[in-house]
């Protein structure tokens, strides 16, 4: 039967833990919103990861992790375009470019990082072709999948724990009044910063998100880390369409709350 | 005849039941259901809906205390109840330090619903293992203006004190305002 489904019922770590413990060799595809991936296994090993939308040509990979620069990069797509990958990895390599090791850990780094970035799918189709890997020219690597697995799942749970502490992506973001807190103070990283420029009851995290381009669970990440430090703190968008006044008191007039908030403390009192 | 209400809200077994009920004049219309997960047993019967005091104030005005569910897969009722509250006691238990981050995620969604005062109410203070206040108040990250309010909620004195410091709490915000 085919392996196929949604990452929603069957998580990506679950995935990897059945291709592993069934020694798989395939083909695994993944169409998440906007974003497809195709991985492929050698008897229940890491063999190749990409995205559709990254240049994961040898070229692409090698300068990805600066082992050139971009423009031997532009010159190696012109001039080799009709190579593939192992004819052109076997071409640097006795040009005394980049040695053998430098092209099989950039593979490597780029393909788990492939599957590390789909650890934070939680929805998405995906169907495993059974035996097929089209992947002539490539140049293949073998990564145990125990240590990603285990990665994956770690990071499940705090995924499913960041989906506890902030619920909905509706809400907004506000500074927090403590005085003494200055933000030039706070060692932020890129993506804290670029969030932080974002911060208002004006925006719903969701509109953060957008805008700075983090999925879902990246942003909670880094909301997340913002709230334990005490910087922000979740509010109800200004923008979003505002409660339904309800009444607190049963009187419009203030004096009139007043006493009727003395008469309850004095009934208290008097309990 | 007039109303006003408070809620009491908090995590799950943080002893809400027994605050209303401690003060009440009436007996609590609890909405209480047998426990059906293991991982939540550490009592036999727990609020599903909400539960329901009363305190009549005089002839003409009456307060009614509603406790919140305190699981979290009843947490749509929170909105429903938090309407129109004059403020909200966050009761915690002081004793499951495993539960203090709940009841900070639940503080700031009563904090979203409606800008009332509140304070917090660390009950269980009676207990030998209960946190001290203080280390409760930087587990749970409070801002130093909130009032944390040692608590007995099974004590009516306690819970007298604990709703007497949130309606001063209201008296200010007003005074403020005005």
């Amino acid at each position: 039967m085919a392996l196929k489904g949604n990452l929603r019922d069957f998580s990506f770590t679950q995935l990897l833990n059945l291709i592993n413990l069934a020694r798989k060799t395939g083909t695994l595809i993944l169409e998440g919103s906007g974003e497809a991936a195709r991985i492929v296994f050698s008897e229940g090993k890491l063999a190749y990861a990409q995205f559709a939308q990254d240049d994961a040509t040898l070229p692409g990979v090698l300068q990805r992790s600066n082992r050139i620069s971009p423009s031997q990069y532009r010159i190696l797509k012109e001039k080799t375009a009709n190579m593939s990958d192992k004819e052109l990895g076997l071409m640097l390599i006795n040009a005394g470019y980049v040695s053998r090791d430098d092209i099989l850990n950039s593979l490597q780094t780029y393909a788990t990082g492939v599957v590390r970035k789909l650890f934070t799918w939680v929805e998405g189709f995906f169907r495993f072709e059974q035996d097929t890997v089209p992947l002539d020219g490539k140049i293949l690597v073998r990564v145990d999948l125990e240590n990603l697995i285990i990665e994956g799942a770690r990071q499940q749970r705090e995924l499913e724990h960041l989906q506890e502490e902030i619920p909905s992506l509706d809400m907004a973001l506000k500074f927090t009044d403590r005085p003494g807190t200055n933000l030039r103070n706070v060692n932020l990283s890129v993506e804290e910063w670029r969030v932080v420029s974002f911060v208002n009851p004006k925006n719903s995290i969701r509109q953060i998100a957008r805008t700075t381009k983090l999925n879902d669970n990246e942003i909670r990440k880094v909301v997340y880390g913002l709230l334990q430090a005490g910087l922000v703190e979740l509010v109800r968008t200004t923008s979003a369409p505002p409660p339904q006044p309800v009444r607190q008191f049963p009187t419009q007039n203030k004096d009139e709350q007043i006493s009727l908030l003395n008469r309850v403390i004095n009934r208290i009192r008097s309990i | 005849m007039q109303t006003v209400k408070i809620v009491v809200t908090g995590p799950f077994n943080a002893g809400k039941t027994e605050f209303i009920r401690s003060i009440s004049e009436i007996d609590v219309v609890s909405t209480e259901r047998k426990i059906s997960l293991e991982a939540e047993k550490v009592k036999s019967s727990t609020t599903v809906a909400m539960d329901f005091g009363r305190i009549t104030v005089d002839d003409d005005l009456v307060l009614y205390l509603f406790g919140t569910p305190g699981q979290k897969r009843f947490d749509f009722m929170w909105e429903i109840l938090s309407e129109g509250m004059l403020g909200f006691v966050v009761a915690v238990d002081s004793t499951r330090p495993e539960t203090f981050r709940e009841a900070r995620t639940i503080l700031e969604t009563f904090k979203a619903y409606a800008p009332t005062p509140f304070v917090v109410a660390a009950n269980k203070q009676d207990h030998k293992d209960a946190w001290d206040v203080d280390d409760m108040r930087v587990a749970l990250r409070l801002d130093p203006a909130v009032k944390m309010l040692s608590c007995v909620a099974k004590d009516k004195e306690s819970v007298k004190k604990v709703l007497l410091e949130l309606l001063f709490s209201i008296l200010a915000k007003m005074d403020a305002k005005a």
